[in-house]
């Protein structure tokens, strides 16, 4: 009997052992949505832009090179709205500040809660993409079919790598009214 | 039955009975055999409804334009097809075969968690039955492909909920099962039996549950974003919500590549088992083989995201990903020369298991390269969501994963239920498969190349030629499948009638086993209800060298 004991106890310390890896697993299935953040915004390998706003800081600007800008605009899914950029392309040179304005129009007769999420391409641009203004910093409000004209004021910075002559800036607006409302 | 009556004079501690009477016997079982042969006749079963799907999806795609189905319903189907061939009937075959086999392999008395065991099968069947009722659901069944990628998948109508608790309730069976079989492993070996002893097929699955008990927590829990994203306001994938969808890919391939390599291990193990006997040789480079697994295994945790080249990695990602997942093909060339260098001058046969196991050997390979292929990142670009990668991961799984599987069937079903299959229409059924699976899915490679993209229920028309003889593949290998479920059902009610030895092979004894004799053919045939009450002698097989 003595035999059959221990072997229950054996199985019983692999059993524990086995279920709390996986409930480790499940927890580090989990903790990958914060690793991969924290991933992301070291390396800068996503796109994803910093959602700060900081002052302007005077570059030294470089005559020689000329970068092209090209602005996407695009709706998600229903986003109930018209919205593209007024200039669809520019050049500038590195350190130079620019303005750009988006027209953005909510289609609907109820107030619109919209958040224009920006991405970049290639993505490694992001991180010399220096902000000043701009309308993705905050979600939007529109009233029902208002139509607004949104800044984005920015620099690309001077140190961008050589290769890099087009950068693509894309937004996307979601509709948040439903969330909005619910908080 | 009227052997285990017969075998009923054995001595043993306890549980000195036979099973319980009637249709309450497969409910209530914990005896390991019983619940093998539920999980194979299950996954059987669940073979041919994913059968079926793929059917109608070939239907469908026989020529340009919508024939049958809409497209919403022809979605579904590629989605369908995947998930119960994944989870309904490749794993629960391979479950199957390690609850009948691994006692019997490494002479336990049954599987260290009895009623656990039991569990972990209704479950699976309690899964499988909710993810098939989404088909009968407003909205339809899921659509947006097995990998169920969001934002495509938080599309999906009442189904959704459904689909991700089947796949909760699927995932916590393989979990269980899992933990059964390390724990039988490592705690109920007979002595004798080291672990660097044990048949190949035992190593293999021991490796397999690690992996499963590693991934599928992952899994379950991607799948819960999915849910309290679409129902609980959270953002894990939503951009709006400074959530990424692509992270979801990240998470779902972290799972999703080890997952692949849990429906091929055991394929490995199967193969391993089945190419020495036939051969008449011991199985070439024994530590070799549990060491490339191990490798195979540690590396599919590193690979993930030769998944996902085409979403926009930096350049620094590409290239890891495409080294390392080149470097896998070091291990498995290590196993499929080991498999080659068996059948190297060996006294060989071709009986219907050995020609599976052949035909597995040369179409893995080729299924390998194209792998290969499409490791190289800057091409993948050119192949990726094409109909290239449907002839890689079928030329993989089904001569690879089912081919084995079958073979497993074959080779142990005289031992199961002590009768000989009719070797004659098991060998027509080989070649009838064979041929025709290559005419499905070979010509899909050049649709792939040709630019065809996958889940798609129309095309373009230079497409259609490829597409038709495909098709016709494919209906030739369905209907060949019901040779299979005839001498499945014909061996049990007593096939040729001829009484087969313990040993059942010729040098299945000595062979079948890889360092030990092969313990499961020192048993009768078909083996009493209970075995190895008391622990069978090990006997170590000294190879010349």
């Amino acid at each position: 009997m003595d035999d059959v004991l221990s072997l229950k106890q054996k199985n019983a310390k692999i059993v524990k052992v086995l279920v709390l890896v996986v409930i480790g697993m499940f927890g580090f299935g989990y903790a990958l949505v914060p690793l991969y953040d924290v991933l992301c915004d070291l390396t800068g390998i996503n796109g994803k832009a910093k959602s700060l706003a900081t002052e302007e800081i005077p570059y030294k600007v470089d005559m020689a090179r000329d970068i092209n800008i090209e602005l996407v605009t695009s709706l998600n899914e229903s986003t109930p709205m018209r919205f593209h950029a007024e200039t669809k392309q520019l050049k500038v040179h590195p350190g130079e500040y620019h303005t750009v304005y988006f027209y953005g129009q909510n289609q609907t007769d109820k107030i619109l809660e919209a958040r224009a999420i920006p991405s970049f391409t290639p993505s490694i641009a992001a991180e010399y993409f220096h902000k000043v203004v701009c309308f993705c910093l905050n979600q939007q409000t529109f009233k029902p079919n208002e139509s607004k004209r949104m800044a984005m004021r920015f620099a690309v910075k001077p140190d961008l790598p050589k290769e890099l002559k087009t950068i693509t800036l894309s937004y996307t607006f979601f509709d948040n009214t439903k969330s909005a409302i619910q908080n | 039955m009227s052997a285990i009556v017969a075998e009923h004079d054995e001595h043993h501690d306890h549980d000195d009975h036979g099973p319980a009477k009637g249709i309450l016997r497969w409910i209530i079982t914990t005896n390991h055999k019983d619940i093998g042969t539920l999980y194979l006749i299950f996954a059987l079963a669940m073979f041919f409804v994913g059968g079926v799907m793929a059917l109608i999806i070939r239907a469908e795609l026989f020529q340009p334009g919508l024939s049958f189905v809409e497209p919403q319903f022809f979605n579904s189907m590629t989605t369908m097809h995947a998930l119960v061939m994944i989870f309904g009937g490749v794993m629960p075959a391979f479950v199957g075969l390690a609850n009948w086999m691994i006692p019997l392999m490494i002479g336990a008395p049954d599987m260290a968690l009895p009623r656990m065991n039991n569990m972990s099968f209704w479950m699976l069947v309690a899964g499988v039955v909710l993810l098939s009722s989404t088909l009968f659901m407003e909205g339809g069944a899921p659509a947006a492909g097995w990998t169920m990628y969001p934002p495509l998948v938080l599309q999906t109508g009442k189904a959704l909920p459904f689909a991700i608790f089947s796949v909760h309730l699927l995932g916590i069976s393989s979990i269980m099962g899992a933990i059964n079989i390390i724990a039988t492993i490592f705690n109920m070996r007979a002595p004798g039996m080291t672990l660097m002893r044990m048949p190949m097929f035992v190593w293999t699955w021991v490796i397999t549950a690690f992996l499963l008990i590693a991934v599928m927590p992952v899994f379950a829990g991607a799948v819960t974003m999915l849910l309290t994203d679409k129902f609980f306001e959270t953002s894990f994938f939503d951009a709006a919500g400074g959530g990424d969808p692509v992270l979801y890919q990240h998470i779902f391939w972290f799972f999703g590549h080890p997952e692949v390599y849990i429906l091929i291990l055991p394929t490995f193990g199967i193969a391993s088992t089945i190419i020495p006997v036939f051969s008449r040789k011991p199985l070439f480079g024994y530590s070799s083989m549990v060491y490339a697994t191990a490798a195979i295994a540690f590396l599919s945790f590193i690979v993930w995201a030769h998944h996902m080249f085409t979403v926009g990695m930096p350049l620094a990602g590409e290239l890891y990903f495409m080294y390392s997942t080149m470097i896998i093909a070091v291990p498995t060339a290590v196993k499929v020369f080991n498999w080659t260098a068996t059948m190297w001058k060996g006294a060989m046969t071709f009986e219907t298991p050995m020609l599976f196991s052949i035909s597995f050997v040369v179409l893995f390979t080729m299924g390998g390269f194209t792998g290969l292929m499409m490791a190289i990142a800057p091409s993948d670009l050119q192949y990726h969501d094409t109909y290239f990668i449907v002839a890689h991961f079928h030329y993989v799984l089904v001569p690879s994963a089912v081919f084995m599987i079958m073979a497993a069937a074959y080779y142990w079903l005289p031992k199961w239920t002590g009768n000989m299959y009719n070797e004659k229409i098991g060998q027509l059924h080989f070649w009838l498969s064979a041929v025709s699976v290559n005419i499905l899915f070979f010509p899909q490679h050049f649709l792939g190349l040709a630019g065809m993209p996958r889940r798609i229920p129309d095309y373009a028309v230079q497409f259609t030629d490829w597409n038709m003889i495909s098709s016709i593949g494919g209906f030739i290998f369905g209907f060949s499948q019901l040779l299979f479920l005839y001498i499945v059902v014909d061996t049990i009610r007593g096939g040729t009638g001829e009484k087969v030895t313990n040993e059942v092979w010729e040098g299945a004894l000595q062979y079948g086993g890889g360092m030990t004799q092969g313990l499961e053919w020192t048993l009768p045939s078909p083996p009493p209800y209970h075995t190895f009450g008391e622990a069978p002698e090990v006997v170590v097989i000294e190879y010349e060298h």
